[in-house]
């Protein structure tokens, strides 16, 4: 088990013209699950498979540990990748395609055996093990191809490329769990590409969003969804999206048009006025019933009722702003209502990054 | 044909739940399992439409075949005067020592054909570049063979081969010392029209093995060097299953092509020597044109025909059954 180390990688496919992913520089530690995440075509196959050997980066190293394997063959790597779609020897039993890597290795009989056993009992498979994989359905077909990945118990890390899109969506549940027990159980590393926040946040314990090639925010799923560094992280993750409010900043102070909603604080230096973007996620958006100062004035559009919680949309200047709410609360479209964010989690954005905090205004007074 | 029963009756529920669904409403329901009553449209004159296959089926095959099935059943002296001799053409053709000899031969001939060309087709398609700029300069250097005409095909080897001029046996006699010469030696002139055959027509093969190549999914090949298979494995396992369906046309449009062998040999060697290279649409062709014998060559027809369509099917049969 060791550290894959990304020293300054970066491809580009059109021979340095645009990156397909832009040189990064990083390290994934032994034995952690990883989730890269982010929307189609921002690079996650891409580093996927510089990972795994299956492209060279145009530009930086790869090692694995202290071994620079950034012109190793795909073989020589000992790395598991699973695909998007089943990929399967369609002629071989669904046992022989568990036991192929293995057998191509030149594992003994035996061990093979075990392997195998073992992992189509955490699969579900044992009763389609002697089955021709061509007449499996397709998310049967996709987990047989997860076997295939995890079969092997000395991987230097195991990838798996958006695995679950094909299999049906009360399996998926399941299978997801299942993935997780077994990354408990192997410690292998796993890396997980998708385009589905829920599939990455739950899955991951550190989740990389990526957008057009970059890595734009990596950490933990907790501290994503309540301390996004980046606009794309805030509208990517959460459902619905983070708000984002244009605003200006005048000598410290945040203004939405001529309402002071905070103070700026956490900047780095001291932040230059000028306009910023106010990001905060619907969670962390309260209403008052009274006009209680800092509280921005906002015209109820729509209710949606959501089951667990209302979500009240609003809108301030033509821009649209969302809070969720409890399910016992009364807002009625039309009514005018004082719309105030949480202190410590409303952000400032400044060319998409962020650049501060708003912090509870002192001595709060209307201008 | 159990999958084929398996396949139509699938289509066939589904055509029904078809417009239950699009209903609207879930009536079913209500009815328990009835089925809603068919209310599509019929009429017989849709008929008509069919009118134009059944006419252009009749004048291409139907009187054709029909007028060489009436010389088979008579003894035709002249125009105006021919006796019905019932199946009497078609006993003395399945005895004829010389056919008999002549289908042997040919049915030789088809499977020499196949054992060479399926392989070697296979070989050069997997040879072939997958990508890049060398893709269409292969494509058309492979296909070259295809565009020449049978009888050019023929002209061209009867010249290479030849013992005094021709650059192949020149080459064959005085380069490597064997003594080569399709014009008087039998063998060699077998060797000259199974070359010129493999020459002719592997590159079909290749060419539909390429196509069946390239629908290959890339992540097979990027699965398979993550397993460490090696290239016999992933020829074993992920190409040749995946060419299954092109072999199959391939061994098929091979063998007819074959079986049914008349121009080139018939321009390199005209059968010979001897009765050597005289495969049974030579010898048909002898019977019904040279010696205008309608009733036997009309029998003789017809058994070479059945006989081709009776392997195709056993073929086409077996191998979309096997494996499966």
């Amino acid at each position: 088990m060791v550290d894959i180390h990304l020293d300054g990688v970066g491809h580009s496919y059109d021979g340095g013209r645009t990156w397909a992913l832009r040189p990064m520089t990083r390290t994934l530690h032994a034995a952690r699950a990883y989730a890269l995440l982010g929307p189609s075509g921002c690079g996650k196959t891409t580093l996927l498979n510089i990972i795994s050997g299956l492209l060279t980066p145009t530009v930086g190293r790869i090692w694995f540990g202290d071994r620079e394997v950034t012109r190793v063959p795909t073989a020589a790597r000992n790395i598991a990748q699973v695909f998007q779609f089943p990929v399967l020897y369609e002629g071989m039993s669904v046992y022989d395609n568990l036991a192929f890597p293995l057998r191509n290795r030149g594992w003994p009989k035996a061990e093979i055996d075990r392997r195998v056993r073992a992992v189509s009992h955490l699969l579900g498979l044992d009763s389609h093990l002697h089955r021709r994989s061509r007449r499996l359905d397709p998310g049967r077909q996709q987990i047989v191809s997860l076997g295939r990945g995890l079969v092997r118990s000395d991987v230097a890390a195991v990838l798996l490329d958006e695995p679950l899109t094909v299999v049906d969506p009360a399996l998926r549940w399941t299978l997801r769990s299942t993935l997780k027990e077994i990354h408990r159980d192997t410690g292998h590393t796993l890396v997980y590409v998708t385009h589905d926040q829920t599939e990455a946040l739950t899955f991951a314990d550190e989740v990389m969003v990526l957008q057009d090639g970059d890595v734009v925010q990596s950490g933990e799923p907790t501290e994503l969804f309540l301390s996004p560094a980046h606009e794309f992280v805030g509208h990517f993750i959460g459902s619905p999206g983070m708000n984002m409010i244009p605003a200006d900043l005048v000598d410290g102070v945040v203004r939405v048009g001529d309402t002071p909603v905070g103070r700026a604080a956490d900047t780095d230096g001291a932040l230059p006025s000028g306009p910023v973007r106010i990001g905060v996620r619907p969670e962390f958006v309260r209403i008052s019933a009274v006009p209680t100062a800092p509280g921005l004035p906002a015209r109820v559009t729509a209710v949606d009722r959501m089951g667990a919680y209302h979500l009240v949309h609003a809108e301030i200047d033509g821009r649209r702003l969302s809070a969720k709410v409890d399910t016992g609360s009364r807002y009625a479209p039309g009514a005018l209502e004082y719309f105030h964010f949480v202190p410590d989690r409303a952000f400032l954005f400044r060319d998409a990054i962020r650049c501060g905090t708003i912090a509870a205004q002192d001595g709060a007074e209307r201008a | 044909m159990s999958d084929h029963t398996e396949r139509s009756e699938g289509r066939e529920h589904h055509a029904k739940g078809g417009p239950r669904v699009s209903d609207g409403h879930p009536a079913t329901g209500e009815h328990g399992s009835d089925r809603p009553a068919d209310t599509r449209p019929k009429d017989n004159r849709a008929w008509i439409l069919v009118l134009p296959v059944v006419a252009s089926v009749a004048f291409t095959a139907v009187i054709p075949l029909m007028t060489v099935v009436n010389f088979s059943v008579q003894d035709v002296f002249s125009p105006t005067d021919r006796i019905f001799v019932g199946l009497e053409w078609y006993r003395s053709v399945v005895r004829d020592a010389e056919v008999r000899a002549a289908f042997l031969r040919t049915l030789m001939f088809s499977v020499q054909v196949l054992l060479v060309e399926i392989p070697l087709g296979v070989a050069i398609a997997v040879a072939m570049p997958r990508r890049g700029r060398a893709v269409s300069s292969a494509l058309v250097v492979v296909a070259l063979p295809l565009l020449i005409p049978w009888n050019v095909v023929g002209t061209i080897w009867q010249i290479f081969a030849r013992a005094d001029i021709g650059l192949g046996g020149w080459t064959v006699n005085h380069v490597l010392g064997v003594d080569f010469n399709y014009t008087l030696d039998a063998h060699d002139a077998w060797t000259t029209v199974l070359l010129m055959d493999v020459w002719h027509w592997t590159p079909l093969v290749a060419l539909l093995a390429y196509a069946g190549l390239r629908s290959i999914p890339e992540p097979y090949y990027q699965a398979a060097q993550i397993d460490s298979a090696s290239s016999w494995t992933v020829f074993r396992h992920i190409q040749l299953p995946r060419l299954r369906g092109v072999l199959t046309i391939a061994i098929l449009l091979r063998f007819m092509d074959s079986f049914m062998i008349y121009t080139e040999p018939f321009v390199v060697t005209g059968g010979g020597p001897g009765n050597a290279t005289s495969f049974l649409s030579i010898l048909l062709s002898k019977v019904a044109v040279g010696q205008f014998d309608l009733g036997p060559a009309g029998a003789f027809s017809l058994l070479y025909f059945l006989f081709v369509q009776v392997v195709c099917f056993v073929f086409f049969v077996v191998l979309t059954r096997t494996g499966r």
